[in-house]
């Protein structure tokens, strides 16, 4: 079967690259037994297991809820049946930068909420840091074991070439999107067994062990041998709540929500049919503001009243640590290539999107000049809500948000739009290229960095969109590294 | 186990016993409503016994006023308004099973996640008196396929057991309704048996809760009201006897105090009512007046369903 591919963007006028035939239409390596594959698959074949995998995936019921979408409450993610493929070479040099960047940006969260050099070396703006509304005071002096902030951390890859990989965003907080990543290799082995078994796929079914491993490793060092951990949900109502209950039961730990738990003389315990039961370590998917009515929103009702005097008193650890945001917004973003010279000494091996900051007046003034040919995000925005791609946005949508950006300068930065590489995608009239992007889940522990070869690959759906977030109608494909 | 998912499984099941149980009685009201009026020669009141037994029929007359066929089926089988309708309990039921996900196996999902598919397209049509003994099948089927699945494929574990239990406190509380409603047809208990409508009203008695043949097993003899009741409270080789639930009950509470090495007051009340049914005999409660012995005992029931979640759902 042939693929209906570009190879220049009719909006940009640049040049596209495919993931899997370059920048010629030809053919890259690690695409070879795919791609003949592919040329002797007949479209029936291919059509048939698509329905298998949605059939699979509805009743196994992964789904996840969109927000102001009463219809779609239980909505399935799209997936697409053609893999994303990295060769060995690829995703070496790809964990070597990505280790590279969540090191230093642990060591960067260290150092705001201690000794701060980095302020006083002058290289990141102190009101970046102090009025930014993921900064916590409350984490400042705290020592936590083996300096981790960021446990689990989603970074999301494009590129525009074979050469570089470039980080959009680095994702913090709560990155989300880990258990699609492993079902579509599940579904994936189900479907085309002899695909899978034609090359050496590197396994990522470990990832739930990794993340367990991880979590055991930053208990406080008052908890037992084997410590207690848990996950802690917003509840069935939140979108990503199949993701929670999927790693709990993987991981074989309790999946808790705020009710659940209780602090008394800042210990924390779980209410259990056999009493109260002492938790070591939370591994948290609610935002930071809810985790502590006591501390942070006092309407908040997800959260655990006296959670974080636990944490300050050093007998609970919480995963991610609160006030990692400080690090991963849009603002922050475009220092992190400074900061990871800074502590590492080294220089970045993940390059940044050039990113102007509308703070900066003459920033502010080439982004109003040019919003036609710029993606402009809010600072605070996630989920591919509150962004302007120029070059598809109306001049209507344009003017609103001109008018958006001027009335406070600071919450919005600014972006070239890039080519993002493409990837074939099976749809009703044959293959098709579309936008991808990949987000590998970066584990940090007391004992290191470990990485599953693999991620997320999130697909642009409609011909020529950039946005591949779920939220906004994007599917996701599996992601192949072969081993060299 | 946290007390939120033992909750949860607890609830999930005692909403699914609960939905097969409103359709028993359904049932046993169309099968009596549909014989001719000429044999029983009394206008037919068994779709109010329906509403005695399933709810209240204070509760319905709120809502919907007088009583008639189709919105007693409307009400039982479908009204949001009413929580213990087989619809909300399934409603409700998909809730818990959703929040323990993980406690559950993936065939009690797919039993509890299709049932509810299924009468959700029930729902959006409306159904007719002829239509539904089908629409009750399909609920006990719903029942006996995720009690099968739970049996059949659960760890023998606490959360088997929580599960267990919600089961067997909501079936005892149902045999005591359906006999309390009842029970003045089955009071003349020298009364000569043979055609008519008592016999109907005492095999539908034991139809609504499967036992008719079984009754034919026990006693080899024609229907008398005292073996009726006989059966339906005191013998445990009747599954859905007060006594065979409350043996299950002590058993499975203490399975529990086993495991955990602790009991409390729930397997103390378990085994004191337990007990209570092995030593009585029929007569004693005719004695004592058997509505005041069941009034009795669904208060019981009651606080031993209290002792259980503050022992270990809270």
């Amino acid at each position: 079967m042939p693929v209906e591919w570009k190879a220049v963007d009719p909006v940009t006028a640049q040049a596209i690259f495919d993931e899997m035939m370059g920048h010629n239409g030809g053919s890259r390596e690690a695409y070879r037994v795919l791609q003949d594959w592919l040329a002797s698959a007949p479209p029936q074949l291919l059509e048939h297991r698509r329905e298998e995998a949605e059939l699979f995936f509805r009743r196994v019921g992964i789904t996840f809820a969109v927000y102001g979408n009463a219809e779609a409450e239980e909505r399935l993610i799209p997936f697409d049946i053609i893999p994303r493929i990295l060769s060995g070479r690829e995703w070496a040099q790809l964990a070597r930068g990505l280790e590279q960047r969540v090191k230093a940006l642990n060591l960067f969260l260290k150092d705001i909420y201690g000794a701060r050099e980095i302020l006083r070396a002058g290289i990141v703006p102190p009101e970046l840091v102090f009025l930014n509304p993921y900064y916590r005071p409350q984490m400042h002096g705290l020592s936590l074991n083996g300096d981790i902030y960021v446990q689990v951390a989603g970074v999301d890859i494009v590129r525009v070439d074979d050469k570089d990989f470039y980080v959009l965003e680095d994702n913090l907080r709560t990155p989300s999107g880990v258990s699609y990543m492993l079902e579509n290799r599940e579904v994936m082995m189900r479907l085309f067994p002899d695909l899978v078994a034609k090359q050496r796929i590197r396994p990522i079914e470990n990832y739930v062990n990794e993340l367990l491993g991880t979590l055991k490793s930053v208990a406080p060092a008052s908890s037992p041998w084997e410590p207690t951990v848990v996950l802690l949900t917003p509840g069935s109502f939140n979108s990503a709540y199949y993701e929670h209950s999927f790693l709990a039961d993987r991981m074989g730990v309790e999946l808790v929500e705020g009710r659940d738990l209780f602090v008394r003389d800042e210990v924390v315990y779980m209410r259990t049919t056999e009493g109260p039961k002492r938790v070591d370590v939370i591994y948290s998917r609610i935002d930071d503001d809810f985790l502590d009515p006591l501390v942070f929103r006092p309407d908040s009702a997800l959260g655990v009243p006296g959670l974080i005097a636990a944490y300050r008193a050093g007998n609970v650890a919480i995963a991610n640590a609160p006030g990692t945001g400080v690090a991963d917004d849009k603002a922050m973003y475009s220092y992190v290539p400074d900061i990871v010279r800074f502590y590492t000494g080294e220089e970045p091996i993940l390059k940044n999107v050039p990113t102007w900051r509308c703070r900066e007046k003459e920033a502010l003034a080439y982004v109003l000049d040019h919003l036609h040919e710029l993606v402009v995000k809010e600072v605070n925005g996630s989920g591919g809500y509150g962004m302007l791609v120029g070059p598809h946005a109306t001049r209507e949508a344009r003017e609103h948000f001109r008018a958006r950006i001027l009335a406070a300068p600071d919450n919005y930065i600014a972006q070239p739009t890039l080519a993002l590489s493409t990837s074939p995608i099976f749809t009703e009239s044959g293959l098709a290229s579309r936008h991808v992007d990949l987000r590998p889940f970066v584990l940090s522990g007391r004992d290191g960095v470990r990485l599953v070869p693999g991620g997320l690959t999130r697909v642009a759906l409609t011909e020529g969109s950039l946005v591949v977030n779920s939220s906004q109608g994007g599917g996701t494909k599996d992601t192949w590294v072969l081993s060299e | 186990m946290l007390s939120r998912d033992a909750d949860s499984l607890y609830w999930l099941s005692r909403y699914v016993e609960r939905a097969e149980n409103t359709a028993r009685i359904l049932d046993v009201a169309y099968r009596m409503a549909s014989m001719p009026i000429s044999y029983n020669g009394i206008e037919s009141n068994e779709w109010e016994s329906a509403l005695a037994t399933a709810c209240s029929i204070d509760q319905f007359q709120a809502h919907r006023g007088e009583v008639t066929p189709e919105r007693v089926i409307e009400f039982l089988a479908f009204s949001e308004e009413n929580p213990s309708s087989i619809q909300s309990c399934f409603d409700t039921a998909r809730q818990n099973a959703r929040s323990v996900r993980s406690a559950l196996t993936s065939e009690m999902w797919e039993a509890i996640n299709s049932a509810w598919l299924d009468l959700r397209r029930y729902r959006a049509k409306k159904i007719n008196v002829e239509e539904l003994p089908r629409f009750l099948n399909l609920v006990k089927e719903a029942s006996l396929r995720y009690d099968g699945s739970a049996m059949r494929t659960m760890l023998r574990n606490d959360a088997y057991w929580f599960s267990r239990l919600g089961v067997y406190l909501e079936r005892a509380d149902n045999t005591a309704r359906v006999l309390d409603v009842k029970y003045h047809v089955l009071l003349p208990r020298d009364a000569e048996v043979g055609g008519g409508i008592d016999y109907y009203q005492w095999a539908a008695i034991l139809r609504s809760v499967s036992a008719l043949v079984s009754y034919q097993w026990v006693y080899h003899q024609n229907l008398r009201p005292w073996l009726v009741a006989d059966l339906l409270i005191l013998r445990e080789e009747m599954p859905r006897s007060l006594a065979a639930c409350y043996g299950a009950l002590s058993r499975h509470l203490d399975d529990i105090a086993h495991r955990y090495g602790i009991s409390g007051s729930a397997q103390r009340q378990a085994r004191s009512i337990h007990s209570r049914l092995a030593n009585q005999n029929i007569e004693d409660i005719f004695q004592h007046g058997l509505h005041e012995f069941l009034q009795e005992f669904l208060a019981e029931n009651n606080r031993l369903g209290f002792a259980i979640t503050q022992q270990y759902l809270s």
